[in-house]
């Protein structure tokens, strides 16, 4: 019998939402010992369907048919009382954010021991005992420490592990996780999902693995389910799906999914140089009254150069400072050493007067569209403001404004209007022609695509792509994505700990990484060596 | 990027089917009803104002030795300025001077709504200017803000008293009196949500085109504030309009001879037990006004701020 069976399971969505159905009759079965991976795009519905399992469904959404069956027994109907005895005993959940999962004012042993309280009749010594037993199967070093240690006190993949042992505690027989990598860095990740097959291996639990990642359902599903408005368009095998999409919506998102090859553009090292570093360096210095002086380095050292036409990615996980350089270069925040020259100008050191008139040549896309335009504009007032600040007058603006929309494939008739009335492809494109208004010769990508579904991603990708061609513009692409760094760079910079660690030709970085830590990351990136779709 | 299937296949992205239905404001806000119950009562207390002369009302200030204390209902004579006599029904009775009460209220409704409208304008208007320049100019903010700290250190009705007695009595200083201690107030609120959008990429998308400061104070940062700064207008607004009552009802307010609710309570307070009518009239109408605008208030805080609004 399977674990799980989900069985035409409907859920409404309330009055006034985009479409009627949050689910519409979906069905799949989750067996024993078995990874079953449901993906899709924001919005498909995958996130709502493991709330109604696990009877967290807001009050706002209603299952409206089917059923959620946990060996045997509803889930979706069962009532209060028998979900609290279900919960962790029988199933249990994995977030995407274990720093908001996890209560920050207790400590991760008593949050474990309260599980452990409500459902089983141990005493304390069996209970501490069985906290410890499952602190080290999740391999936490220092088990001691950890039980004892606030969330805060520990690192995003510590945290997520301590979920996982407090999900696993008491042996369920189904585990459902929801996106618990996306929010880690790539190494890490990849030691979760090592985690988690190691465990259900072992434990024999079925897990249900929510994730919109290829790259990750290569590395763990035995079997997939393919979302799409709340509809299931395809259920198989991984290899089945992966290799032989039989859905159009499946093979169009597998065609979305950057290979790991580098791209194999010929590179001109002629080219004229935009953008030169030379030695940037940023720390941050924590002055108070009563406290020590404590510099924290983001950056130092940091010496790229970006060429007309070409594209630079820098590569790194989270706190390795390339966000930090990127905005270093725009003058966002301001260096703390060396030199970022531009044209021949050194920017590094101009005031922020000064550095008014050179402000158009450089421009940025950031990592989130929806935060990225203002609420209370128009995207006509939001694209013409660049222009407008060089003095261009208003008509030309607005005819320059229009000739962008064209660029980025949108329609003129969208300038009049309000960001909300755009998804986020469609505000990530505003965004890339409100940079593009200033004539810059240098575009900064800083995880421009990051927030993106992957088809949307794919659509992004290509438009930049095609406008580097066109205007000939130098890049500077800042993302922690493997994929996509092959996909667009002509050359990668890797960085770890605020410096470059490796920085050369992208056939090179990828084909023979020379560095222990670029290894290592390479390593890591989730489904590598596998080969997506046969088209 | 040259897989064929790409282009073919965009319409079948989930993006692309998303219908996006939005409400504006304006529906949103009628939908609620504390809005429009909020709003109704003070459509009313406002066309009440105006119309106060037209309202079967006499000159608030006249008044009849022979028409003392009359009961709510009670006909009775008022002589005008001109040394006529009138005929009067004293709706809501008269004072000890003879004075009709109905008329006072009605046309002490002028006084406290603008009151309550021009104490939240002075108070948004100062604190908007202390909050955005010690939230966008970090090396103000310090100064700024321990000015105000110490401002919000003396009690409200304090400083009123003190600066009543310091200008004088009139419209114009009670009106600063009743602004000057919300501004600090207004000056956190206003200094805490530029903090945040200051950090928007927006914000930064705006200095990195190369808008000047100013612009993006007052172009980026200062609309994105309006909402929750409305919703803190009409608490200042009910408040304003109770400060007012409360500093006329001790007698440090307006001087006695201009009508308004805390006058005529206060007036009437010597004689509560025999003629509750002084204080009660005047007391429902300052009832209604302060409820009305509160509900109001908390209607806008939940469809314009839902950060702050009960999730359903």
């Amino acid at each position: 019998m399977s674990v799980l069976e989900v069985r035409e399971l409907t859920i409404a969505l309330p009055p006034g939402s985009d479409r009627k159905e949050a689910a519409s009759k979906v069905s799949f079965a989750v067996d024993r010992g078995e990874i079953v991976c449901l993906v899709g795009e924001s919005g498909s519905g995958k996130s709502v369907i493991a709330q109604a399992i696990m009877g967290l469904l807001p009050r706002t959404l209603a299952i409206t048919g089917g059923a959620a069956l946990l060996e045997g027994e509803d889930t979706a109907r069962a009532s209060p009382e028998r979900l609290r005895e279900l919960r962790a005993a029988r199933m249990s959940m994995i977030f995407q954010e274990p720093m908001t999962a996890l209560n920050p004012v207790m400590r991760c042993g008593d949050q474990l021991d309260e599980v452990l309280v409500e459902h089983a009749k141990l005493s304390a010594q069996e209970r501490r005992a069985k906290i410890l037993d499952t602190v080290r199967e999740v391999l936490l070093p220092e088990p001691e420490r950890m039980i004892a240690s606030y969330p805060h006190q520990l690192s995003g993949g510590q945290r997520q592990r301590i979920m996982i042992a407090m999900a696993l505690i008491l042996d369920p027989v189904l585990l459902i996780a929801d996106e618990p990598t996306t929010a880690l860095d790539v190494t890490t990740q990849a030691q979760i999902l090592a985690l988690i097959r190691a465990l259900q291996a072992r434990h024999g639990t079925g897990v249900l693995f929510i994730t919109h990642d290829f790259g990750v359902v290569a590395e763990i599903a035995h079997r997939v389910a393919v979302l799409r408005l709340g509809q299931l368009v395809e259920l198989g095998t991984r290899d089945e799906v992966l290799k032989q999409p039989r859905h159009d919506y499946t093979r169009m998102l597998i065609a979305a999914v950057p290979t790991l090859q580098p791209h194999g553009r010929k590179v001109d090292e002629r080219s004229p140089m935009v953008l030169e570093t030379r030695n940037l360096g940023k720390t941050y210095v924590d002055r108070s009254w009563l406290a020590r002086r404590r510099e924290v380095p983001a950056a130092k050292g940091v010496s790229l150069t970006v060429r007309r036409g070409q594209t630079l990615g820098i590569v790194g996980e989270s706190g390795s400072g390339k966000s930090t350089v990127a905005r270093c270069i725009v003058r966002l925040i301001d260096p703390s050493a060396g030199e970022i020259r531009v044209h021949d100008i050194d920017i590094a050191a101009l005031s922020h007067r000064a550095l008014r008139p050179y402000r158009r040549r450089v421009q940025i896309v950031f990592q989130d569209p929806y935060r990225s335009l203002n609420p209370r504009r128009t995207v006509g007032e939001a694209i013409i403001e660049g222009p407008l600040n060089q003095g261009v007058p208003r008509p030309q603006a607005l005819e320059r404004a229009r000739r962008l929309m064209e660029l980025v494939r949108m329609d003129a008739a969208s300038l009049e209007r309000y960001p909300h009335q755009f998804s986020g492809g469609q505000r990530q494109r505003i965004c890339i022609a409100r940079a593009l208004a200033t004539e810059p010769e240098l575009l900064v990508a800083d995880e421009a695509v990051s927030a993106l579904d992957v088809s949307v991603q794919a659509q992004v990708l290509a438009l930049l792509e095609e406008i580097r061609t066109r205007l000939q513009l130098a890049m500077l692409f800042i993302t922690h994505d493997l994929r996509v760094a092959a996909q667009i760079c002509d050359h990668i910079a890797v960085m770890s700990r605020g410096e470059v660690v490796e920085y050369g030709p992208a056939e090179d970085v990828f084909s023979a990484p020379k560095h222990e830590y670029t290894r290592a990351l390479f390593a890591a990136a989730p489904g590598r060596g596998f080969v997506f779709g046969s088209a | 990027m040259d897989a064929p299937g790409l282009k073919q296949y965009e319409a079948l992205s989930v993006e692309a089917a998303a219908v996006r239905r939005h409400e504006t404001m304006w529906q949103r806000l009628h939908r609620s009803w504390s809005v429009r119950l909020g709003g109704t009562a003070l459509v009313v207390l406002v066309i009440i104002a105006l119309a106060a002369p037209w309202l079967g009302t006499v000159d608030p200030s006249l008044f009849d030795a022979g028409s003392r204390d009359l009961l709510p209902g009670k006909a009775g004579e008022i002589t005008t300025l001109e040394g006529d006599t009138l005929q009067h029904k004293f709706l809501m009775g008269s004072d000890s001077f003879g004075r009709d009460i109905y008329s006072r209220v009605i046309y002490g409704t002028r006084v406290s709504l603008i009151v309550g409208l021009f104490t939240a304008l002075v108070a948004l208007a100062f604190g908007i200017a202390f909050g955005l320049s010690a939230g966008y100019l970090r090396w103000l903010d310090g100064i700024l803000m321990r000015v105000m700290d110490g401002v919000m250190a003396i009690p409200a009705i304090l400083i009123a008293i003190a600066l009543v007695a310091l200008w004088g009595a009139s419209l114009a200083t009670v009106i600063a009196a009743i602004a000057v201690p919300e501004i600090p107030r207004v000056t956190r609120l206003v200094r805490s949500l530029v903090l945040t959008i200051r950090e928007e990429p927006y914000v930064e998308a705006a200095i990195a085109l190369g808008t000047p400061t100013l612009k993006i104070m007052f172009g980026h940062i200062l609309p994105n504030t309006i909402a929750p700064l409305i919703v803190q207008g009409t608490f200042i607004c009910a408040n304003g309009i109770l400060i007012e009552a409360i500093l006329s009802f001790l007698g440090v307010g307006l001087p006695p001879d201009i009508p308004t609710w805390g006058n005529i309570m206060a007036e009437g307070r010597v004689q509560f037990i025999e003629f509750p009518h002084n204080v009660f009239f005047p007391g429902v109408f300052l009832a209604v006004t302060v409820l009305a605008v509160n509900i109001l208030g908390d209607g806008l805080r939940d469809t314009l701020d839902p950060k702050m609004a009960k999730r359903v």
